[in-house]
Formats: C-alpha cells, structure tokens, sequence
C-alpha cells in the first residue's frame, strides 16, 4: 500500500506516495535522482549516507522515508550555491579530504554536523565526531585537516 | 527494497496502539527509533505485517523530576537525554553512558525505551537501567503496571513486555547527594557494542564506596549485577587488595558467554580490568 508523503528536501517541498518499506537513503536517490548520498553498508556502519534531518545528523540507510515525513530534510546536494562550493566542500578540496570520494557526501555531512555542535573543534572532537564514517582509502588524516580547516571558514 | 512489505500506522495516541495490536496481533511491531529495527528488516531478521510508529506519541515523550524519581519518556531520543540539564544531575551514570552507544548520527534517532525493550545484553542502556534500580512504566488495553529493572530484562532480547504490551516510560531514582554513576566499556572499534562493559553506582567518602552497584553488560543473556564483587569492597577503606578480592569474586557473580571475538575467559579477564577501573574511578568522583 502507498503511503502519501511530504516533505522539505534541500528547500523544496517533496510530495510523494512510497511503500512503507522505502529506505530515505532511496527515496532520495531513486525518487528524487540526489544521487549524491551514497549507499555503503546498509547496516548503519559506514556513515556514506549520513543527511541533516531537521538539522541533526542521521544515516539515510536505517531511516525508513515515512519517519521523515513532514520533515527537513538536507542532502549534499544542498550545500553548494550554485557554482560555489560550501566552505566545508572547499576545504576538503583544497586539503585532499578525498581520494576515491565515495565516502566524502558522508563524511562532509558529518563534519557539518561537528561543527554544529563544536564551531572550533579539536582534532579529537573531530576524530570522534568521524566515528560513525569510513574512508576506505584511509585518508583519515587529510579528512581531519580539512574538517578544522572548513571549521574555520565557517567562523 | 530489502524489508519485505508491511503496512505502516502513525499513532497519536496509546489507544490507537491498544485497537492496532488487537487486530494485528503479533504480527504488529512498535518502531521507536528504528536503528536496531530497520537494519533488522533490511536483512530480513524481522518481518512484521504491521509497523506502528510512535514518534508522535505524546504520552512517551519529556523528561521530567517528579520529587525523589526522574521520569524519562519512552520515545526519549539519546540525543535529548545527552543534553538533559535534569539527567546530569539527577542520573549522572545515563548521562555519560550515552556519548558511548554507536555514533552522533544513531543517537540522534535512537530511544531511551527501544533500547530498553530491545534488550541487547551488549547494550548499555539495559545495564544503567538495573544498575539504577529503574521501574519500567508499561501500558496495555487493560491499565498500566510497573516492572522493575532486574524483573523486566529475562534473557536474550526478552523482556517482561507481553504482546500488546507498550513501554511508555521509565522511572529512576534520583541520585542523593555524593551518588556516583560510571561507565566503561572495552570495545573493537569505538562505537561497536561492547566485548565487556560495566555500569556502576555508587557513593564515595573516605575512601570507601557505600551501595555500590556493578551491572555487567556483555557478559551474559542480559545485564548482570554483581553482588558478590560488591560485598568484597563493603569493609572499611578500599585498598588494592580489597580491589583484588572483588575481581575474584567476579568468578562467584558470573561465568562470561563467549562469543565470536571473545572466548568465556577472555571476557572474565576484561571485567576484572574493567572493575578495577571503574572502583578507582567511583573513589575519584570522576
């Protein structure tokens, strides 16, 4: 049975019918085409899915899209203007925060979400806050450099 | 798609669940956070012909003191408990056990009571609740009851909540002056659930521990309170001996399971090392 859907994704209202069973992590990607926010494990480990629901942090792969229903709802997609990158996506350009990039959507989303919660964190809040994400490339190094260096931008 | 097709209920109100579990049987599950439950679906582990969602149940949420008991919602996420003003100072052990269940992004969404009702013997919520001598509130069609915490966890994922049954909230003593509560948990990657992990409470003075109260959690079916390791810290100042003595009498209060990562004593030997810790850190006030 489809269920009606609304919500707020990227600043633009989403109306939909999903089956119950639809992941947010494919609602995205396979309804809206924001193919942006990747899909790693599928079992909440490897944070390449990570979005803002209603500006907090959540792994788009274990959200069912009915439990964002009336929500707000922010992909990587989001972030830029236009042509211009959002000084997190600059500073993990500029620093080499990405090699092979599958898991940098994930990881800029949660560095966002770092930066809320610390505007000048330190590399262990960093280091913590990367936890729930994995760079298969083991770029973890570079990540935290442009992670403090896209902080500062925000400053 | 990965789950395998279920119809879908937003509830608003507790009787909605009561006339849903009626009809549905138990064949309905209740979805709080989700973040052991969509995974679960996703694999196929579960498969229920009805979600209930009770994220808009008004009943299970807030956080509130109501004289010597702190009263948290069940739909509680551990986000809010993380920022609690009320539960940092009135359940010290909750609030720093949360910063060590998986990652910022989880505890966004996770609850308080899935994790309860889901009763992980790994997980951490389970062993603050006996270790805090918690009354689980619980509600069906036909009234409310409470459960304690060492009657309410029975094994693996089993609880004391029958089918129909609801977990609307959980009540905890508020700790008294100079209660301690710390955790410590031994783990392959931060954030995985632990190999062994303890939740303690208790009140230091003098260099003694009065009441104290150790939950193993990682050990066993479920979270397991050690008495006898208790007892051997009961008389007068705590010396490394004494400390010595609860480790040993470790081996009287459980015989760890193994599991895949950890042999039975492998896992005795990591709570011995987590008691030892967790002792000196009670009698330090951190």
């Amino acid at each position: 049975m489809a269920h009606a859907l609304s919500m707020i994704v990227n600043g633009r209202e989403v109306n939909a019918h999903v089956e119950a069973r639809t992941l947010l992590v494919d609602f995205l990607r396979d309804h809206l085409g924001l193919t942006g926010t990747h899909v790693g494990c599928d079992t909440s480990q490897c944070g390449a899915c990570v979005v803002q629901i209603n500006g907090l942090s959540v792994k788009a792969c274990t959200v069912l899209a009915m439990q964002a229903d009336g929500a707000d709802v922010t992909t990587i997609e989001g972030l830029a203007e236009g042509e211009t990158l959002h000084p997190m996506q600059q500073a993990f350009q500029d620093h080499h925060g990405l090699q092979c990039g599958f898991c940098t959507p994930g990881m800029v989303m949660s560095a966002l979400d770092i930066v809320r919660r610390h505007p000048d964190p330190s590399e262990a809040q960093i280091r913590d806050g990367l936890k729930g994400n994995f760079c298969r490339c083991t770029g973890y190094g570079s990540i935290v450099e442009a992670v403090q260096a896209g902080a500062k931008a925000m400053r | 798609m990965k789950a395998s097709a279920f119809d879908y209920a937003r509830v608003e109100s507790l009787e909605e669940v009561f006339a849903l579990f009626a009809e549905y049987g138990d064949e309905a599950r209740i979805i709080a956070g989700g973040q052991t439950l969509v995974p679960a679906m996703a694999m196929r582990v579960a498969a229920p012909a009805l979600l209930i969602d009770i994220s808009r149940l008004e009943a299970l949420q807030g956080i509130a003191r109501n004289g010597d008991r702190l009263r948290i919602g069940a739909f509680t996420r551990y986000v809010e408990l993380q920022h609690s003003p009320l539960v940092a100072e009135a359940a010290p052990l909750l609030h720093r056990a949360i910063p060590l269940i998986a990652h910022e992004a989880i505890r966004s969404r996770g609850t308080f009571g899935g994790s309860l009702a889901n009763a992980d013997p790994a997980s951490e919520m389970p062993a603050c609740a006996l270790a805090l001598e918690a009354v689980m509130v619980i509600a069906n069609a036909e009234g409310e009851r409470r459960v304690a915490a060492a009657d309410f966890f029975q094994g693996l994922y089993q609880t004391a909540l029958e089918p129909g049954d609801v977990l609307v909230a959980v009540e905890i003593p508020v700790a008294q002056d100079g209660m301690q509560g710390v955790i410590e948990e031994l783990v392959r990657r931060q954030g995985d659930y632990a190999m062994v992990g303890l939740a303690a409470t208790g009140k230091a003075a003098n260099g003694m521990l009065s009441g104290p109260r150790f939950v193993f959690f990682g050990v066993g079916d479920r979270p397991v309170l050690a008495t006898k390791a208790a007892e051997a810290l009961a008389d007068g100042p705590i010396s490394p001996e004494h400390i010595a003595e609860a480790q040993a009498a470790l081996a009287q209060d459980f015989t760890p399971l193994g599991d895949i990562h950890c042999s039975p004593a492998t896992k005795a030997h990591l709570a011995r090392v987590l008691l030892g810790r967790v002792v000196s850190r009670l009698l330090e006030h951190r």
